[in-house]
């Protein structure tokens, strides 16, 4: 069984005298022990609303959360928030999109990471800051025992982001959420970061929920990716499938956005038409249909079904009309899961 | 798979361990000090401040008489009084007494005003701002409430109100400056800490299962007591003006030849024709305290500013 399980998971947000926003509309999907999965999407799509869902930290006024999240055997959200506290941080931690902010600046880095150890390991401070230098080396910050001493000001972008990642596995999570971990870094940080992401995780056997709008991010990292649109996973597949036959148009969209260095034609960058914010109802029909090429007037009559693409174990797509030519199974009316 | 030292070692070309700091380590306080002592405007703020502390701490040994002293009154005529000399630095007041012997005696009483209403207003205030920033909700608009309704009375026709209430005493006096003071400390604590409450390394503490107390004593607080601080240095300012404020008006005990800044002020009105200098000294010595707290303080909130760092 899947280690982290999310059915049906939708966030509204309501706001007195407004009409009510979903956020994240009907998400399923699976994480296995170990496993790592990539959620694509842009901004708005609801990737990063799922996974603050999932770790339970969106606000209590204003917000509501159905649908199931099971981590192993708990029910997140039928835990009390005492409950929630012991499991953040322990079961399953977070790397957040911005280093620059994300750390106190207050306190050293070694307080930081000490705080976390001895809350959730039990141990004394002492054993807790040998820890906490032995992960600052791990996670590849040179003279660990002088930048414990240190503050986040005093450490450059990359830096802080390892202190960060350091802080996450402290208490070794099995389950490890990344929101855009690379998004704030320059090109060069980004791949050592990734690679060192890697590594932990293979390592330790964590699983891995990788956020992204970067695809580039995910096929190098993910064994299977989930594309979100408008709060819906629009297409599920593992990521060698994804990108060798993407079959929502809006997959092919974005695929086909990516400048390639062996392009044979010089010409304009490939765009998808629109914005987000053109966007269709999902209960009236596709929410991309507006921008979507392939779109027929069948696409605006009630919302599209999940199908499981044939010859493609493990790939289902939220569309009719799929880009590539395998015709698609008959409906089975669920909604998308895991392989 | 890498080990650590792998890791570390195939990677330290990338900019990202380059621009480690050289310097040794040092926290936001000591940075915050060394732009303080850069700033002309702090070191003279500094400098008075320790004149009149120095002042008021040396009092029996700087002043040559004693305050209350009014052996000298057979040498005043009404308007006439004896300017400065050799034995009166300052001249003598309508009293028959020595004005520096006052003056001196008087920073002490200032000072202790000054403290004693900042400490207590301070702790009572910073602690209902504490309250309503860490639970905000229902607590948070209650507590505010009761702030708005202390800080919508005039600050001096407060203190006046309670000093009558208490009868006059320099506690009273003490009390009503304090008491006019919480709300300001309340108000600036509970939206600073409002303000951190939202800021990303809250949010990254709440996702590793920190606690409520932690998240609040070892986060939020420590990052919204700058303003408090810088506070603490102008409420002393003013403490000063009000407690002379205060004094002048009667308020502030019952010995009438206690020695007091504002006292000394009113003493001098009977004589404000023929010897103006006799309110000029007090009124300078209440300007270049409060001065020396005000740049201070605008030092301090220049120098702990985020914005301004960098």
């Amino acid at each position: 069984m899947s280690f982290l399980r999310v059915r049906d998971l939708t966030v509204t947000f309501t706001r007195p005298g407004q009409a009510p926003v979903r956020a994240v509309d009907g998400v399923t999907f699976d994480v296995g022990s170990g496993q790592s999965v990539g959620i694509v999407g842009e901004s708005g799509s609801g990737k990063s609303v799922t996974s603050l869902a999932v770790m339970r930290l969106l606000p209590a006024r204003n917000v509501q959360v159905t649908g199931s999240i099971e981590l192993g055997d708990q029910d997140l959200l039928a835990l009390s928030a005492r409950q929630m506290r012991d499991v953040r941080g322990r079961d399953v931690a977070m790397i957040f999109q911005d280093p620059m902010t994300s750390l106190n600046p207050v306190l050293t880095v070694g307080r930081q990471l000490v705080e976390v150890i001895v809350r959730h390991d039990g141990r004394s401070v002492a054993e807790a800051r040998r820890d906490a230098q032995a992960l600052l080396e791990r996670v590849g910050i040179p003279d660990p025992a002088r930048r414990l001493r240190e503050y986040p000001h005093q450490l450059s972008g990359g830096m802080r982001q390892r202190v960060m990642i350091a802080i996450a596995v402290a208490c070794r999570p099995r389950l490890l959420i990344a929101d855009e971990p690379t998004t704030a870094l320059d090109v060069t940080i980004q791949a050592q970061i990734l690679d060192l992401l890697r590594d932990l995780v293979e390592e330790s056997g964590s699983a891995l929920v990788m956020i992204t709008h970067d695809l580039g991010v995910v096929a190098g990292l993910c064994e299977r990716v989930h594309v979100m649109y408008s709060g819906r996973i629009v297409e599920s597949a593992p990521a060698t499938g994804l990108f060798a036959r993407p079959a929502h148009p809006y997959t092919d969209g974005l695929l086909r956005s990516i400048p390639r260095i062996d392009d044979e034609e010089r010409g304009m960058l490939h765009t998808i038409r629109g914005s987000v914010r053109d966007v269709v109802a999902w209960e009236h029909g596709c929410a991309f249909q507006p921008r979507c090429d392939h779109a027929v007037e069948s696409c605006l009559g009630g919302p599209p079904p999940v199908h499981d693409l044939t010859g493609a174990p493990g790939h289902r797509v939220r569309c009719p009309r799929p880009v590539h030519p395998a015709t698609p199974a008959t409906g089975t009316g669920r909604s998308e899961g895991s392989a | 798979m890498s080990t650590p030292e792998q890791v570390a070692a195939t990677r330290p070309t990338g900019g990202d361990e380059a621009i480690g700091s050289p310097r040794p380590t040092r926290g936001l306080r000591s940075d915050a000090l060394r732009r303080l002592r850069r700033n002309p405007m702090a070191v003279v703020g500094f400098t008075l401040i320790l004149i009149f502390v120095g002042v008021a701490v040396f009092a029996p040994w700087i002043a040559p008489y004693s305050p209350k002293d009014n052996s000298w009154l057979s040498e005043v005529r009404p308007g006439a009084y004896p300017g400065p000399s050799a034995e009166h630095w300052l001249g003598i007041d309508p009293l028959g007494r020595d004005v520096f012997s006052r003056l001196v005696y008087g920073a002490r009483q200032s000072l202790l005003i000054g403290v004693v209403s900042l400490a207590v207003g301070a702790t009572v205030g910073v602690g209902i701002g504490l309250l309503a920033g860490a639970f905000g909700g229902w607590v948070d608009t209650v507590v505010m409430r009761l702030v708005d309704i202390m800080l919508s009375v005039p600050g001096l026709l407060f203190a006046i109100a309670i000093a009558a209430m208490l009868g006059q005493s320099l506690t009273s006096v003490m009390i009503a400056i304090a008491v006019v003071n919480i709300p300001i400390f309340a108000r600036l604590l509970r939206g600073e800490m409002l303000g951190q409450r939202a800021a990303d390394y809250v949010l990254a503490a709440r996702s590793l299962g920190i606690s409520r107390a932690g998240i609040v004593f070892r986060h939020v607080l420590p990052n919204s007591f700058t303003p408090v601080i810088v506070q603490g240095t102008l409420t002393l300012a003013l403490a000063i003006v009000e407690a002379a404020g205060l004094a002048f008006l009667g308020l502030s005990g019952s010995d009438p030849s206690a020695p007091e800044w504002g006292r000394m002020l009113t003493d001098a009105q009977v004589a404000l024709t023929s010897a103006p200098q006799l309110a000029l000294y007090p009124g300078l010595a209440i300007v270049l305290a409060a001065l020396g707290f005000t740049l201070l303080g605008e030092s301090l909130r220049e120098a702990l500013d985020p914005k301004l760092r960098r």
